[in-house]
This record gives structure tokens, sequence and C-alpha cells, in this order.
């Protein structure tokens, strides 16, 4: 049997999603849009000189795995610098596809480790990482990332 | 008399699988549809003890495999009720069959400035080789429009018609609202102004019966494993006419009568239009499927595949949040549906737990959704193997998905 799905963290998060707002003044930004489930969301970071994410935001519409994993994330980048939330985007992708077992490896995933069981759910892997793919490309400077 | 879907469960393997301990309960018939033991037998048996090329060899295994394979041309020119088999071109299926007729039909002879008419409920593969074509010829793209229940607003699309209009092609029933388009209407309009019609049957051919020539349309297209053929093979009927008129698709190897490095000349119809080896397996499963739904009877499937519309309209209207989307009232047994507090991608996910398989997304027809302004729906499509207590299945797991999420 998989792994529960959806977890009351999830749930909740879905339910009352944190920082779902625009960032006037966003030093960074990118769209995420998988067109094959229609889950489209924008990221918003605001990146001080020292590099430290001041804060970070998202909006747009999805499914319960894609809210809930954007909500966490950005509650998981404010305060942590550009660095370590490159390091956080390289775990949180291995803990989604199932090759990081948080459990035995040290790591700095932390709440995150929600989604450790969404890899046995390969059509869910792309909702939950759709996100993680926007705020990448957002620090990248890309515009528009697709999951496609 | 009624209709024994038990007895007929028993020819469809995949009907008795299980899945996370629980009862398969397919609902995903619009995607694919299960293949019965006769269908798996045909292709296993030309693999097991006739494998050979067709219209090749004189020796006696090729000779049986084109016999087999012309054999099943004739099933599908009298499932249509084609005049001849000349007019039954094998393809991959549907979407190579509207490739084909833009390629051959439309690009040779379009315009700039000449235009196709579609309708806001095509499915993709009726709309991207037409934009295509639009691009290499300049051709324009001309979309009839919708209403709320999902229907073809019939004036607006007449409107449409005009001294330009080179081909109209509009599907027969909607994949994701299940609409029957009035497509005699539409033919005998665009008739009326000497445009060709081409009709997606993709979805129609499991769900009534199909007479080309009482519908006079010019071309119409299928794929075998809506109607529980295999996948890979599909169908492209054209007037032999028109057929004759098209200069050859591909390429290749019996498409030709000879060959040289100044000359080809082409085959004769259907085989200038068949390069390469075909899909000979399936084309002999595909016989076998059709044979199949003549023995079950076609008016007894259409007839319990309403009762089962009927009951699955009325079980998921009845649960609270539930807004189907495509609601005409020639329907096909397509549900397509949100709920209210729920994104279909979750409740896929969720109903999925409970052995129940239905498809979420935009299915194909990104313009339908953007219409009925939802990213996405969730869709019950019913076969005629699919009993009502399977429908009650679904209604349960969609009170499942509620209580997790409290909607």
């Amino acid at each position: 049997m998989r792994d529960e799905l959806y977890q009351q963290t999830i749930l909740e998060h879905n339910r009352n999603p944190r920082n779902f707002r625009k960032i006037e003044g966003a030093t960074h930004a990118a769209e995420g849009y998988n067109p094959l489930c229609g889950d489209h969301l924008w990221v918003y970071m605001k990146v001080d000189s020292c590099g430290v994410i001041e804060d970070a935001s998202f909006e747009g519409s999805g499914c319960a795995i894609s809210k809930a994993s954007a909500s966490m994330m950005t509650t998981s980048l404010k305060g942590k610098g550009v660095q370590e939330a490159q390091i956080l985007f390289e775990e949180f992708h291995k803990l989604v596809i199932g090759e990081l077992k948080p459990d035995e490896k040290p790591n700095h995933l932390e709440k995150l480790t929600v989604f450790s069981g969404i890899w046995q759910y390969p059509a869910r892997v792309k909702c939950a990482s759709l996100s993680w793919h926007a705020m990448h490309g957002a620090l990248e400077k890309a515009k528009t990332v697709s999951t496609e | 008399m009624t209709f024994d879907v038990q007895k007929f469960r028993k020819d469809f393997p995949n009907l008795s699988l299980k899945v996370y301990g629980k009862p398969l309960v397919y609902l995903d018939n619009a995607a694919t549809t299960f293949k019965p033991q006769c269908v798996i037998d045909a292709v296993s048996d030309h693999y097991a003890q006739g494998t050979s090329n067709v219209h090749r060899g004189v020796h006696y295994l090729s000779e049986r495999a084109t016999i087999a394979f012309e054999h099943s041309r004739q099933i599908v020119q009298q499932f249509l009720n084609a005049k001849t088999t000349q007019e039954i071109i094998f393809t991959r299926g549907a979407t190579e069959s509207i490739n084909l007729v833009a390629q051959s039909f439309g690009r040779p002879s379009f315009k700039a400035g000449d235009e196709i008419v579609i309708s806001h409920m095509e499915h993709h593969s009726n709309i991207v080789p037409w934009q295509m074509l639009c691009q290499q010829t300049g051709c324009i793209l001309k979309i009839a429009p919708i209403n709320e229940k999902g229907e073809l607003i019939l004036d607006e699309f007449i409107r449409l018609l005009t001294s330009r209009t080179r081909l109209v092609s509009m599907v027969y029933v909607s994949n994701s609202l299940g609409t029957v388009n009035p497509i005699n209407l539409i033919i005998k309009e665009a008739h009326e102004r000497g445009i060709p019609v081409l009709v997606d049957g993709a979805q129609a051919v499991a769900h009534q019966a199909v007479d080309v020539q009482a519908l006079d349309c010019d071309f119409f297209v299928f794929s075998g494993h809506k109607i529980f053929g295999p996948t890979g093979i599909g169908v492209l009927y054209g007037k032999q006419k028109l057929l004759e008129s098209m200069p050859p698709y591909q390429g290749g190897g019996d498409m030709i009568a000879s060959v040289s490095f100044v000359k080809t000349a082409y085959n004769v119809l259907p085989y200038k239009f068949e390069a390469g080896t075909p899909a000979i397996a399936e084309a002999i499963g595909l016989g076998a499927a059709l044979n199949y739904v003549q023995k079950v009877g076609l008016e007894f499937i259409i007839d319990y595949k309403k009762e089962l519309l009927a009951h699955g309209t009325k079980i998921l209207s009845s649960i609270p949040g539930v807004r189907l989307i495509g609601t005409a009232p020639e329907k096909a047994a397509i549900l397509s549906f949100v709920l209210e507090g729920i994104h279909p991608h979750d409740l896929g996910t969720i109903v999925d737990q409970e052995g129940v398989a239905i498809r979420t997304g935009h299915h194909c027809t990104q313009p339908v959704m953007d219409f009925f302004k939802v990213p996405a729906t969730a869709r019950a499509s019913l076969s005629f193997y699919n009993t009502k207590e399977e429908l009650n299945i679904l209604a349960k797991s969609i009170y499942r998905a509620k209580e997790i999420f409290h909607a």
C-alpha cells in the first residue's frame, strides 16, 4: 500500500495557503505552468543586497498538492540565502522523485518531508514540484517555467 | 429483453482486475476501451501462427495474412456502409487520418484567404492539423461557437459558411462534453454551399450506428482502440472521387505501382495512402472488434448506455457541489464534471485509491475548458460493460473525497 498522499499538513495548507499574494517590488518572479493539469501559478521573491530572501509568496490556481507545496515552499524560503534556496531546491527535487530518503540522509527539508511519499504517485510529482521549478527559474531569471 | 451485461463482462479479461485490492471500476472509456478476448486472440494468433507481411510474398503465410488484412478492410467497409473497400484507408488512428486529409487534400489546393470551419468543442487533433495547414498555406481557421450546455450554435455555424470556405471539419460526439452534434444538418448546410465535410467520429463509432452513405460525409475518421480494437490502427473513409484526386500522404513501399529513378507511378486506392508495412495484426484485431460489436448488437449497446447515462447523471447531480460540464439534451455516455472545493486532479487520485479510474485534465480540449472557465474537469466515460453499481461506487468515492477535503 502506498503512503497516504493527503496528509493533514497538506490539506491544511491547501485550505489556508500561506503567503498567497503578490509582492509589489519583487526582485525575482516567475510563472509556473503545467498545461497537462492546468496548474498555473506565479512565484515572487524579494531578495536583499546580501542575497537573503526577505519575502516569498505565490498566486494562482491548482490542485491541493501544488498549492500546499507552494505554500510550504514560500514559508521555508523566508530568511534563507539564495544559495540555501538552491540547495533546498535540489533536495526537494530528489525527495519527490524518491531519490532522497529523509530518514536515511541528513538534509535541510524539515517540514517539507511531508512530501516524501509522493514518488509513489508518479502522476502527481509535477504538481508538488511546480512552484519549486518556478522559484528556481525566478532565481535563474527565467520568466516562465513549464513542467511539460 | 434486458441487456445481460454480466454475460458480456466475461469477454473482457481486464474487467476482473483488482487495483489496491479493490475491484477495478473502469470509467475512462473515452480515452480507450478494454479489449474482448476475441480481439486479443486475433492479434496474438497472427503473431503466434501467421506472422507475415502483406501484399508481397507468394508464399502461404503471406497470402493468408493478406487475406485476413483485406478481410478486415471489408468488415470496416460494411461497418461504415462505405460503397467500396477502396474508400477505406488504414491509418494509425483518427489523428493521423485528419493529418492525412489536411496535407493531401488541403495543402495542394487551399490558398491564402481560404477558410476552414471547425467548432469550439474540437479535440486538439481536429484543431492543430488545420493550424499547421494555415501556417503552410495562409488559409484561415474559423471557429463555430458553443452555448452554455455545450451545444453547437447552429445559426452561428451557418453564418461562417461563405464562398471562401473550403472545408468543414467537425466532431460528431465531443470527448469532453459528450455532446452529439446534429451532423446531418451540418453536412446538409455545408453541401448546399458546395463545401466538403470531414466528420471526426473517434467517439461516435462506439456510441451509435454510422452510415457514411446516408450521412453523405466526404471524410470520416476513427480510431480502432476506442471501439474495443487495438491501438495503432485507425481508419480514414473518403469518397472515392476525392481520394483519387489527392496526392499520396507518405512515400514508400506498397503505395507504388512501379518505381524507377525517372518516374514513379502510384498504386491505386486504397494502397496509394498506405506507404510501408501496415499495422497488420492491429488491423486484423480491429476487424475482430467490429465483428464483436455486431455480435453484441449495437442497438442494445446504445439503449443500455442511455440507461447508464441517465443513472450517472442522476446520482452525480444529487451530490452537493457537483457541476456537470456538458448538459446537451443530445448526449453520449460521457459525464464531465467539477466538484466545489476539490481540484479534479485531487479527486482523480482519491477515487483511484477506491479502484475507480476516471480521467482528469483538459481532455485535449483546452478551448472547451476555457469556455467553461475551468482549468480541468473530472470525466467518467462509460462503455456498455459498465454497470449502475459501478456508477454508485464512483458516487461513493466522490463522497469519500469530500470527507477528506471537508468540502
